[in-house]
């Protein structure tokens, strides 16, 4: 297996997080990643999907798309988006900053992101949606002594 | 995710257990702000020992009660942070404002009765 790929479309529910995200580390699992590296995944994929739905829809009915593909030990994770777009993308992953503050977001789903992932892109368009790509690769594998 | 809450004089004590997101977050924060509002509380401990993830969401609720307290006169405090959790709350910076304990007991031994 060197390539190896998986798309998932769920509502934009916020219930739906948590199967997101476990969806996305059940596909990672079989480049037996570490489970720091497992949770790291898990993380950053709750903290797009949340956007998505808090900022992306607006907490109203949408959809949001997953896409993972595989390529040796690398995981390229898409979440995608067809809400809203972000107007100002360097203001929004500026850690801290929220453009929801009444509702206790801390402002740092971003910064999550970028911590957690080896790199992140992110592509909007006002009125049309948002793309963020994030990779990370997986050492452990080599690192193993089988 | 569930809640246990435990009142100990005035320090009330949040045992977190299972999966605090945004979707959790929105019952775990009206839970604790009903219980505070009961009166009776001044310091507020998060026992995190038991939950298995959290993501910026969590950050949000804790920061958000720690406002609350804060201007009640109380304090937030955290305990029982696994290795996960604990980079997801060093990246926020919230350790400047709510202190971090191994254990539950290590907690309530530093917040004393609340007084």
């Amino acid at each position: 297996m060197i390539t190896n790929k998986m798309r998932l479309e769920i509502d934009a529910k916020s219930e739906n997080e948590s199967f997101a995200r476990t969806v996305v580390a059940a596909f990672v699992a079989r480049l037996d990643p570490t489970l720091e590296e497992l949770n790291d995944v898990k993380t950053a994929v709750s903290e797009a999907v949340t956007n998505a739905i808090i900022h992306g829809y607006n907490e109203m009915k949408g959809t949001v798309y997953i896409s993972c593909l595989i390529d040796k030990n690398t995981v390229l994770i898409q979440i995608e988006d067809h809400g809203i777009g972000i107007e100002d993308i360097g203001k929004a992953m500026e850690p801290l900053y929220t453009s929801k503050p009444d509702l206790e977001r801390s402002g740092m789903g971003f910064t999550v992101m970028e911590a957690f992932m080896d790199s992140i892109n992110v592509t909007s368009n006002i009125g049309k949606g948002t793309l963020i790509t994030m990779k990370k690769t997986f050492d452990s594998i080599h690192n193993r002594v089988d | 995710m569930t809640l246990e809450f435990e009142q100990l004089d005035r320090n009330l004590v949040v045992k977190l257990k299972g999966e605090l997101d945004h979707h959790s977050a929105e019952i775990v924060r009206e839970k604790i702000d009903r219980s505070i509002d009961r009166g009776g509380i001044k310091n507020l401990i998060f026992d995190c020992s038991k939950m298995d993830f959290m993501d910026s969401s969590g950050l949000g609720v804790m920061m958000g009660r720690f406002k609350k307290l804060k201007s009640m006169g109380g304090q937030v405090v955290i305990s029982g942070i696994n290795p996960n959790i604990d980079r997801v709350f060093k990246l926020s910076g919230i350790y400047k404002i709510i202190s971090k304990y191994e254990n539950l007991e290590k907690a309530i031994e530093k917040l004393g009765e609340g007084k």
